[in-house]
């Protein structure tokens, strides 16, 4: 059985670090102590280069590597991350990162190959790629796929440079607006302006989902597409998604899936059945890479029969012979978007979760996604305002409205109390068209104590709101740093070290 | 079966009897029951100990840089990666973090982008750096569209000897804008020889940026004032392009030039190659232009008691607040591997990285003067070049590299292969990985093509 | 807070969107600027972007843009002309658009074509509108 829980009455200090600040890089460099030697050259020094093409000076820290590691260690005692603790950022997915996809992205043969080695030296490395390819279409029901893009925002700018290949392709200059949800996420609109299109916000209707009267009414003949993200950023499976994408096909537009929300759906439904004509997949959400404090990712795109010839290169084929090579040049791609064949170190991470998980495991992933998140629902339906009342999928959307009509307390301070209590808080503030929204995603990785620990610490906060709510306005209590001025850096931006302002 | 779930069969009856349904399934009644729960043809779960055998001989089909010496360039660059940089990056704290939307819990991660800015301002002489992007060929791209937006001009000048794979990421980046690109044509010369780069002579006053690459994809290292002086009087931003900055060590930086935008690929800076990626893309700017600037962006601040703190800043800029007017639609920095940058620049300092460049150079200039006294091959790349350079010789360039591999020398990138147009020889890069004794097996294995 | 500095002024009109437009002087010159009902929808103003003088204005277009740390507005122009002078003193003090809006805080000086009257709110109007 399940230990005793930790007591809800003594908050903690989740960020280990002390009370000294560390200091800057700048303020460790002692220079005359470098961190790193080179094996000696062995051959005669190079010609000295024409005064007027060299640099004056170069400014960098020199640091011993005992004090590189611990200036790294001290700054990574003052995060929180998967590791440490609860993290269930809405629309992010912080599953855990499991240790075996590590220890594959450190095999030689994945970490230390050159990008550009000729095809029959790199043979499975490509037959990885390959095989990615072949399970991500299986997984969405797609025809084929791009492992390229570098991340889910670069996989709707290859997904919507296709579909405007696709219009052009066909001598239809017309098209110019993109449809999206307002609860979408804002790549969506900046990749359609991007992608030189305007965008026309689609309300959401009383239900949480996509209102079909105003959908109807914008599908005419200038309509490039549209961009949708199933289940929703509400947390909501779109009931209608069928006849959304019907709408939408039948005025001649193309429908992009956002796969932001993919963990709900793994062996759930395919969205390629579903009427999306192309689809990117955010691999560090659904299939377990380290989101690394930022990035990277990785965000392949599986499109229809329709978008295939437009395909970012290079992609992965398979020959008669059975060995695998890289093409490079397909005549109505769309082209290339980063350098190389895509984040590889990630996509090995990616596979190895895939293979390790096989049909029943995928699905078994999202039933449980969906499950957790289905039980935080019914455990806080009594004390905060769900935004749509209904099953949720992988994560739900809350709203603090609440609290904020009674208390004067705002979803930032409970979401700053959160982190007293040793959880990170959830998405806040997000979808815009839910009032002082939280959305949390607790994930399929966490255990039912941890749900239940979460659903009394939200229970302690709105009681703390209502006795004490300067508590939550003054959160949180027991960290390195207090609430930060983020006006005066913004108003007076000190970028780096060294400039105006700054204290070196 | 291992999903790393950790719910247990009684967790999951009380869960439901909570939740108020029967079973799992029940929660998915949304979904359109002809689409539900379809089959997956996917090959049976693996434990741990078979996918990591299954991954392992996929690996193991794979010559790595340390099997066979390494003379390839053209974008990733063998340099040295000393181990901390991987221990570093592998600290969970710093790897199972997200975007630091919390400053108070984030702190870490904030002061690191900070100084990840700074010694991309300071290695590339510029004065506000973001936190990173993908890659340099994305950053390149990125920073034609800021160009644009600055001068609100429509055109764009590419060198030709540019990093092809980076021009094909600006004619991605800007495709759907109806951009005009001119890019300056590469050719050799009657000494056989590469001719030097007119782009500056299509700079004119439609003419929003000209990108320039340095040292060029060639090897070349340029002297930029000509283009600098014909971006300035056309009022065009001048953009530096870098695929390996260890160069910086030694030359001029893009802010000494003139540059408004620079940007660089930060995998020679103690990256693993990775066949490709996750690297990071270096993108500096002069300060009056930072409202362009695309991506994260960390600045220092204080909180209510005075001390010192980081946040995310100029946010406004980006896309979860401007939509379709943000910048780009990048919500990603490679977070993770500007830290590996960070201290990589940290552990070499100055004189580490001052030594790498003059090894590189060495090796490059050793191995020029070889290939050039011994082989039926000759150098094409004029004097001075880095560390890089183009070979013309008796066989094309994937002729060549097929001998060479023959040998076990990952030996070089046939130009052609990046760019049909490129004169049909091979690119060989060098670092300090590579030793005398490596050159001349190089050297004795080109010498036995047309001998 | 100087409660005067945030009372909605008569001697000037309105726009649907927030912004105040003035006539000086000159018949053709017009000081326009944002209401104190917006800065305090905003929050801290950390960035006021505007056009440069010479830059001529489209009634009813965005031509310039406000930011706050969380936010971004732009901002609709009252008229049509062209821009004469932009308040310099934004760049690097954003807060005077909080502090003192329909002063201080004003946007830029425009030579208005046209007399900028159509659709404008009258102070009462404008009060009217949010709710005052």
């Amino acid at each position: 059985m399940i230990a005793a829980m930790p007591d809800l009455e003594s908050a903690r200090t989740v960020v280990t670090a002390g009370p000294q600040p560390e200091p800057l890089l700048s303020e460790l460099s002692h220079a005359g102590a470098p961190g790193y030697r080179l094996p000696t050259l062995d051959v005669p020094e190079a010609d000295s280069l024409d005064a007027v093409l060299l640099r004056e000076d170069l400014p960098l820290p020199e640091i011993g590597e005992l004090d590189v590691v611990r200036h790294y260690t001290h700054l990574a005692q003052r995060n929180v991350c998967i590791d440490s603790v609860f993290y269930p950022l809405g629309s992010c997915t912080m599953k855990y990162n499991p240790r075996v996809n590590e220890d594959v992205a450190r095999l030689p043969g994945i970490a230390h190959v050159h990008p550009l080695q000729p095809d029959e030296t790199v043979q499975g490395a490509l037959e990885l790629l390959y095989r990615l390819q072949q399970a991500l279409t299986e997984i969405t029901g797609f025809e084929s796929a791009t492992l390229q893009p570098a991340a889910g925002a670069q996989g709707e700018l290859a997904g919507m440079l296709m579909i405007r290949a696709y219009h052009v392709d066909r001598g239809d200059a017309r098209r110019k607006k993109v449809l999206v949800p307002d609860s979408a996420h804002g790549t969506n609109p900046a990749t359609a302006a991007m992608c030189g299109y305007y965008t026309v916000a689609i309300p959401t209707d009383a239900h949480g989902e996509v209102d079909l009267d105003r959908l109807r009414a914008e599908c005419d003949d200038t309509v490039a597409g549209m961009m949708l993200t199933n289940p929703n950023t509400l947390g909501l499976f779109e009931r209608h998604l069928q006849e959304v994408t019907s709408i939408v096909h039948a005025a001649g537009g193309l429908v992009y899936g956002d796969g932001a929300n993919l963990n709900a759906i793994l062996g759930v439904v395919k969205p390629a059945e579903m009427g999306f004509d192309c689809l990117h997949i955010n691999v560090h959400k659904t299939f377990s890479t380290p989101h690394g404090a930022g990035g990277p990712g990785a965000g392949p795109v599986v499109v229809s029969e329709l978008l295939e010839p437009y395909l970012p290169t290079p992609l992965v084929v398979q020959g008669d012979d059975g060995s695998f090579a890289l093409v490079h040049h397909r005549p109505k791609s769309i082209g290339r978007l980063k350098g190389f064949q895509g984040h590889f170190g990630i996509l090995a991470r990616a596979y190895t979760y895939i293979r390790m998980h096989g049909e029943d495991g995928l699905r078994q992933v999202s039933q449980t996604a969906v499950l957790n998140a289905n039980y935080l629902r019914a455990c806080l339906a009594d004390l905060y305002d769900l935004a749509y009342d209904r099953t949720c999928m992988h994560e739900l959307v809350i709203s603090g409205r609440r609290l904020r009509e009674q208390h004067g307390v705002r979803t930032l301070d409970v979401a700053k109390r959160l982190i007293d209590y040793g959880i990170h808080p959830p998405t806040i503030y997000f979808p815009l068209n839910v009032e002082e929204a939280l959305m949390i995603e607790p994930t399929e990785t966490e255990s039912k104590a941890t749900l239940d620990r979460f659903v009394r610490v939200m229970r302690r906060i709105a009681e703390e709101a209502a006795d004490d709510p300067e508590l939550l306005r003054a959160a949180p209590h027991l960290q390195p740093v207090g609430r930060l001025d983020e006006v005066t850096a913004a108003r007076k931006p000190i970028l780096r070290w060294g400039a105006a302002g700054s204290e070196e | 079966m291992p999903t790393f779930t950790q719910l247990t069969d009684l967790d999951r009856e009380a869960m439901l009897q909570t939740i108020g349904v029967g079973s799992i399934e029940d929660l998915f009644a949304d979904v359109p029951a002809d689409a539900r729960f379809p089959r997956l043809d996917l090959p049976p779960a693996l434990s741990e100990v078979e996918v990591q055998r299954h991954v392992g001989r996929l690996a193991a089909r794979n010559v790595t840089v340390r099997d066979w010496p390494c003379f390839l360039g053209a974008g990733a660059y063998n340099h040295a990666s000393p181990s901390v940089v991987s221990h570093v990056m592998g600290m969970p704290q710093l790897a199972t973090a997200y975007t630091p939307y919390q400053p108070e819990v984030s702190q870490g991660t904030l002061q690191a982008m900070f100084e990840f800015q700074s010694l991309v301002c300071d290695l590339l002489g510029m004065e506000a750096a973001n936190a990173s992007v993908y890659d340099g060929a994305s950053a390149a791209g990125e920073a034609v569209l800021m160009a644009q937006r600055i001068t609100r001009r429509e055109r764009v000048v590419l060198s030709g000897a540019l990093n092809p794979q980076w021009r094909e990421v600006i004619q991605s980046y800007v495709a759907a804008r109806g951009v005009e690109v001119a890019t300056s044509e590469v050719a050799l010369g009657a000494s056989g020889a590469l001719v030097a780069d007119q782009v500056a002579g299509l700079v004119d006053a439609r003419t929003a940026c000209v990108v320039v690459m340095q040292p060029d994809a060639f090897g070349r290292v340029h002297d930029l004032a000509p283009v600098a002086a014909a971006a300035r009087e056309a009022g065009a931003l001048l953009v530096v392009a870098t695929a390996d900055p260890t160069c910086y060590a030694l030359l001029r930086t893009p802010g000494a030039w003139g540059a408004d935008i620079a940007v660089a690929e930060g995998q020679p800076l103690g990256l693993p190659l990775q066949f490709g990626g996750p690297w990071a893309g270096l993108m500096a700017c002069k300060s009056r232009h930072l409202r362009q600037l695309p991506g994260r962006i960390a600045g220092q601040t204080t909180d209510h008691d005075g001390r010192r703190g980081w946040v995310l800043t100029l946010q406004a800029r980006e896309q979860h607040i401007r939509r379709e007017k943000a910048t780009s639609n990048i919500c990603t920095s490679q977070t993770l591997l500007a830290i590996g940058v960070s201290a990589y620049l940290s552990l070499l300092g100055p004189e580490g990285l001052r030594e790498v460049a003059r090894q590189s150079r060495a090796y490059a200039a050793y191995a020029a003067a070889e290939i050039a006294a011994r082989t039926a091959f000759r150098v094409a790349t004029p004097a001075p070049f880095y560390n890089e350079l183009l070979i013309l010789g008796p066989v094309g360039g994937e002729a060549a590299r097929h001998h060479l591999v023959e040998r076990q020398i990952l030996g070089g990138v046939p130009a052609r292969s990046l760019d049909g147009a490129y004169p049909d020889g091979l690119l060989l890069a060098f670092t300090e990985m590579n030793n005398r004794e490596e050159i001349d097996a190089l050297v004795q294995a080109l010498a036995e093509v047309g001998a | 807070m100087d409660q005067d500095a945030h009372t909605t002024p008569t001697d000037r009109r309105y726009t649907a969107e927030h912004e105040w437009i003035k006539q000086e002087d000159a018949d053709d010159t017009f000081l326009v600027g944002i209401t104190s009902f917006a800065q305090e929808q905003l929050g801290d103003i950390v960035y006021v972007e505007l056009p440069k003088v010479g830059d001529r204005i489209e009634a009813g277009q965005p031509f310039g843009v406000v930011e706050s740390v969380k936010t971004a507005s732009d901002l609709y122009a009252p008229v049509s002309g062209e821009v004469l002078e932009v308040n310099a003193a934004l760049v690097d003090e954003p807060q005077i658009v909080n502090d003192d809006p329909y002063q201080g805080g004003w946007m830029i000086r425009v030579k208005a074509e046209g007399t900028p009257s159509e659709g404008l709110l009258s102070a009462e109007q404008y009060a009217d509108q949010i709710g005052e």
